[in-house]
């Protein structure tokens, strides 16, 4: 698995969030990174998330029961 | 907006539950011109999110999260922060001792302010917001315990509750012009109607209003599974995982060294399945039924009374027998044929 995807499959909101958070702070902007999840919350909390926090969300799609989600980390990753 | 202060703008940190009132308390606040940005703590107990997702009859709700969405209502960065490490402490030993149930309101709000001023220190921020309002809360927001939460967490006069700051003494953001004490809130009791009205005001027509508050812990049923928990493991102690299984399924000990954990439905089954290895667990393959996990220690007629169980919940209940494959842990899965246990052969005892 790329150093640039995080597993978050199993786990249920709002740690998908608490974890992707985590990953970014560690990623320059301007990097993608996918995301791979079950929980469905999180196709609607990671864009609420990204938005607020100045990251993209690039692509979502959804294979039930895996979801991913594609963003793309903004200026702001460590604020 | 204006703000008093004529230096550098001012920054504060709210404590953003996902509820009215710390969405009402930080929005106050920005009207006076203040850079606020929101912190949330993940505790494992948080009622947001994990049962909604799991259970197939919850998700006519609204999936979203809610401290998430208040942010976004708000404008405002919300930094969700889990703790559930450290929180453990919180729950097993309160220094102030419990609520109704296994709530340890006081401790906890202690705790989550004391978390907000070290995140205050170190992002620069000036002071911590939080929603509490005078006797809205019986264990935790009483007017005798708001020096306690400030002492304790170590905020001090650095914690501002915007929607009761005129019932108590001056803080440093009012005494300092940071905030304009004259248009902060003097709101107390239990009554919501204040609140409701300030959000409409506000234009906030959509909030999250739980009963019982966002917390498992307020919750008897809940607690009860907790204290069962402890007692069958003679440790107050637990990990994540306890916690949140604690939060699916039906519970029932039918022995003091084991119980199990009986899906409900599709959602529960789904979420089970992520645990079986972990678990002894057991599963009716002539019939359709529950997924069940055994916590503890069983022996051959322990299994033998799981199963029946199983197939009590089953759509084979009313059969004459019911096949389960039972997977001890560890092993492959072996077949037993039983007779499910008639309902009225259940004492009500054994659920918890």
């Amino acid at each position: 698995m790329s150093e640039n995807t995080l597993d978050v499959r199993g786990l249920l909101c709002p740690l998908p969030v608490i974890r992707t958070q985590d990953r970014v702070k560690d990623l320059h902007p301007g990097t993608r990174l996918e995301i791979l999840c079950t929980d469905p919350g999180a196709v609607i909390d990671i864009p609420v998330w990204c938005r607020l926090n100045g990251h993209k969300v690039l692509e979502t799609l959804e294979q039930a029961p895996l979801i991913k989600i594609w963003i793309e980390v903004g200026e702001e990753a460590h604020g | 907006m204006s703000n008093l202060s004529v230096d550098k703008p001012r920054k504060a940190v709210a404590l953003i539950s996902g509820g009215l009132d710390s969405m009402l308390a930080a929005r106050v606040v920005m009207e006076q011109g203040v850079h606020v940005e929101g912190l949330n703590f993940y505790t494992g107990f948080c009622v947001e999110g994990h049962t909604h997702a799991i259970r197939k009859k919850d998700r006519t709700r609204p999936r979203r999260n809610n401290a998430l969405w208040v942010a976004e209502q708000l404008g405002i960065k919300l930094h969700i922060i889990d703790v559930s490490a450290q929180y453990k402490d919180v729950v097993i030993n309160p220094k102030y001792g419990y609520g109704t149930n296994l709530n340890p309101c006081l401790d906890c709000k202690g705790f989550m302010v004391g978390r907000a001023r070290h995140w205050m220190e170190q992002h620069g921020f000036d002071f911590i917001i939080t929603g509490e309002v005078i006797g809205q809360r019986p264990k935790s927001q009483r007017r005798e315990t708001m020096p306690i939460v400030a002492r304790d967490s170590g905020a001090g006069e650095r914690l501002l509750r915007p929607l009761c700051a005129r019932l108590l003494p001056p803080t440093l953001p009012e005494r300092e012009g940071w905030v304009n004490r004259e248009r902060l809130l003097a709101i107390s009791g239990r009554s919501r109607k204040e609140q409701m009205h300030l959000a409409e005001n506000f234009g906030f027509h959509d909030y999250a209003q739980p009963a019982g508050g966002c917390c498992f812990l307020t919750d008897e049923s809940y607690s009860a599974k907790l204290s069962d928990l402890w007692q069958a493991r003679q440790s107050r102690d637990y990990e994540l995982d306890d916690i949140l299984l604690l939060k699916v399924g039906r519970h029932l000990r039918p022995r003091p060294h084991f119980k199990l954990i009986i899906a409900r439905e599709e959602g529960e089954n789904n979420f089970l399945e992520g645990y079986r290895h972990q678990f002894t667990h057991l599963r009716p393959v002539s019939h359709a039924g529950p997924l069940t996990l055994l916590d503890g220690t069983a022996d051959e007629d322990d299994i033998g009374l799981a199963a029946r169980l199983t197939a009590r919940f089953s759509q084979g209940r009313h059969a004459e027998r019911v096949q389960v494959a039972v997977a001890e842990h560890g092993l492959s899965s072996r077949m037993v044929d039983v007779a499910p246990l008639p309902s009225d052969e259940i004492p009500q005892e054994w659920y918890i």
